[in-house]
């Protein structure tokens, strides 16, 4: 028998304000979080996602539906009483208690008796590297170390379930790496479900066992990080994550999930058809700016496009290039990986090629 | 490098200082409306009594002696001076309760506040106000108007039988408090509104997140984070309501005096300055003291929080 979900969200809605003002922040949403697993929930700011976040720590009561937690309904019951922690976005550290006082908080709150408090907040000071700053106000630390804190803050009561709401958002791009990693380890070393909320793909993309991407309340797609990259189901889950071009077209005809599809300004492309989706007539093709790469415009053999280069933008690992292509309306995304020593084989204004790798197109559902 | 340092410091230095000298006239008012005053009053307390009122230039303890003691006008000797010692004490914990009472009031008050919409927020806080457009005595009448024997109140229960007779309600010290705590109220909920408004509402909810219930979260985040509102409010409210005189007066009548009433004695048909200026620096000490001790142990308090 399948092992119980951690958290299971069951037809979940959350309305704000009233009759025409009445707004579903969260819309008939339904997600199951399984055991141990680091899932994130992404989407662009005012998606619900944090919302939705808020309803499984009990900060907010759904209008209607389901949250269990291993199986039992909590929906209705107060967030004090529920074994799950956040991270909150500004860590929330209480400013009139020290580091060690934030970190056993919860224990106290608990009733632990105070030995156990404290080796408890020994230990989790050692598993965030924060023994040396235990007496240290809040406010006498950095930001890295008061992430750290407010992780330890929440980690500390051995919850059920974390979550985590853009926790990073507020760090240096060298820090939130680090940070990255950091989350990782103690997930990994806890075993706890960590529910993580980021509008940030690649930190979505890097981190996540699984990822529901949300838009306008909803859960678009749910799937592994490739799952999500690879295959995204519809239209805004591939604009949202990563580049994307996309290109009209017309499937002339598909055989074992290779369609043909005739495109005005590509020709006839092979594209993926996804699984168990009957694909025909009117539809958008979907390419990756990484899968393709610029050549001369009279090689006949590689080249499926051509246009004008509109923008190059030199990214330090790799440069991204803009085409315009022939009909004048579409722009074209390609990135390139830069080589030692390699200068730029075509500059702005140039006419050029686009070949497509093999395998590279997929058509997108509706 | 030190050098370039030095300079700006010094610079910083003469321009604070160009600041103390702009400021000087504005400083040199201040001291004097401040102090003179003050010292006029110290020095009468140690002058003898006129016969109509004002002061004799003849010094003489007897103001200050009169404030706690007694002289027995056949033989000479001093005895303890119940009447103004009483006085003292109810004043005092008049205060005291008027200060607990505005703060228990207040609290719920300035917390209800806090949490509505921004946008009526300032509604609320309008009617906060609304009383202090209103002169003070005609308010205090207003009470009287409630609470006497013939008053709405007693109307009331008499007419729905609930008694058969007026409850002395006026002239009582709970008629002196009901009309401080009244008037005081505003006092305590401004300041405890402005602490409030700077508290975080996120932890309050990473107070929740961590299992403390809703008295818990308010004994440990909500109320050693307002502390500030708390110790303002509590100062503001007992200074007036030490050297309250109207309201004593009117809903206390003559017998359940406080310190202020007994100093507009001295000053009035007391014909006595030197005691009613010994008493108006004696209950400025009590205010100091009272002061020194409660903000030391809200302090010292504080600290150990955290």
């Amino acid at each position: 028998m399948a092992e119980l979900n951690a958290v299971e969200i069951r037809h979940v809605s959350k309305i704000f304000g009233f009759g025409e003002f009445a707004f579903a922040a969260v819309d008939n949403t339904s997600v199951s979080i399984r055991q141990n697993e680091f899932f994130t929930l992404l989407g662009p700011s005012g998606c619900g996602k944090t919302t939705l976040l808020r309803l499984i720590a009990g900060f907010e009561y759904p209008t209607s539906g389901e949250i269990m937690l291993n199986g039992e309904n909590i929906a209705a019951m107060p967030p004090f009483k529920r074994p799950i922690n956040t991270v909150f976005q500004s860590y929330a550290l209480f400013p009139h208690m020290t580091v060690a006082e934030n970190i056993g908080f919860g224990l106290t709150m608990l009733g632990k008796p105070k030995q156990e408090v404290k080796d408890r907040v020994d230990a989790m000071l050692k598993l965030v590297r924060m023994e040396a700053l235990a007496g240290r106000r809040t406010s006498q630390i950095s930001g890295g170390q008061q992430q750290r804190v407010a992780l330890a803050r929440a980690l500390a009561p051995q919850p059920k379930v974390l979550l985590l709401d853009e926790p990073l958002s507020a760090l240096d791009y060298k820090l939130r790496k680090d940070m990255q990693i950091e989350l990782k380890r103690l997930q990994a070393e806890t075993g706890i479900t960590f529910i993580f909320v980021t509008h940030d793909q690649e930190e979505a993309l890097t981190m996540s066992d699984r990822i529901a991407v949300m838009s306008s309340g909803k859960i678009l797609q749910v799937g592994n990080p490739r799952e999500i990259y690879d295959a995204p189901a519809d239209r805004f889950v591939a604009d949202f994550i990563g580049e994307t071009n996309f290109l009209k077209g017309r499937i002339s005809s598909v055989t074992d999930g290779i369609a043909d599809v005739d495109t005005p300004v590509a020709g006839r492309i092979s594209a993926t058809v996804p699984r168990d989706f009957h694909a025909e007539g009117e539809v958008t093709v979907v390419l990756r700016p990484e899968h393709a790469t610029l050549c001369q415009p009279d090689r006949a053999d590689a080249s499926q496009m051509t246009g004008t280069l509109e923008n190059v933008v030199y990214f330090g690992t790799d440069t991204h290039y803009h085409v315009r292509l022939s009909d004048g309306e579409t722009l074209f995304t390609l990135r390139e990986q830069n080589k030692p020593l390699q200068s730029a084989r075509f500059a702005q204004g140039d006419r050029v090629g686009i070949a497509l790798e093999a395998n590279a197109a997929r058509v997108l559902r509706n | 490098m030190t050098d370039a340092a030095g300079t700006i410091e010094a610079e910083q230095s003469r321009d604070i200082r160009k600041r103390w000298l702009l400021s000087l006239p504005a400083l040199l008012i201040i001291l004097a409306a401040a102090t003179g005053p003050l010292l006029i009053v110290l020095v009468y307390s140690f002058l003898a009594p006129g016969p109509y009122g004002d002061v004799q230039w003849l010094a003489s303890l007897d103001g200050w002696i009169s404030v706690v003691m007694e002289k027995d006008i056949f033989d000479g000797t001093f005895s303890l001076a119940d009447a103004h010692v009483s006085i003292f004490m109810r004043s005092v914990v008049l205060s005291l309760i008027t200060t607990v009472l505005t703060l228990l009031v207040g609290f719920p008050t300035a917390y209800f506040i806090v949490t509505r919409p921004e946008k009526t927020r300032e509604l609320w806080l309008f009617l906060i106000t609304i009383p202090f457009w209103t002169n003070l005595l005609i308010r205090t009448f207003a009470i009287l108007e409630v609470i006497r024997n013939e008053g709405l109140v007693n109307g009331l229960l008499l007419k729905f039988g609930l008694i058969a007779r007026p409850i002395q309600m006026l002239f009582t010290d709970g008629a002196i408090l009901t009309g401080m705590v009244y008037v005081y109220l505003p006092l305590m909920v401004l300041p405890l509104y402005a602490s409030m408004e700077k508290l975080d509402f996120r932890l309050v909810e990473a107070g929740y997140d961590l299992y403390a219930t809703p008295f818990k979260v308010l004994r440990k985040i909500i109320i050693p984070l307002v502390k500030p509102g708390v110790i303002a409010g509590s100062i503001l409210v007992f200074i007036p309501a030490l050297g309250a005189y109207v309201t004593p007066s009117i809903l206390g009548g003559g017998k359940n005096m406080m310190l202020g009433n007994l100093i507009e004695l001295q000053f009035g048909q007391g014909r006595n300055w030197p005691l009613g200026s010994a008493l108006s620096i004696t209950l400025m000490l009590i205010v100091m003291v009272a002061l020194l001790v409660y903000v030391r142990n809200a302090g010292s308090q504080g600290s150990r929080h955290g």
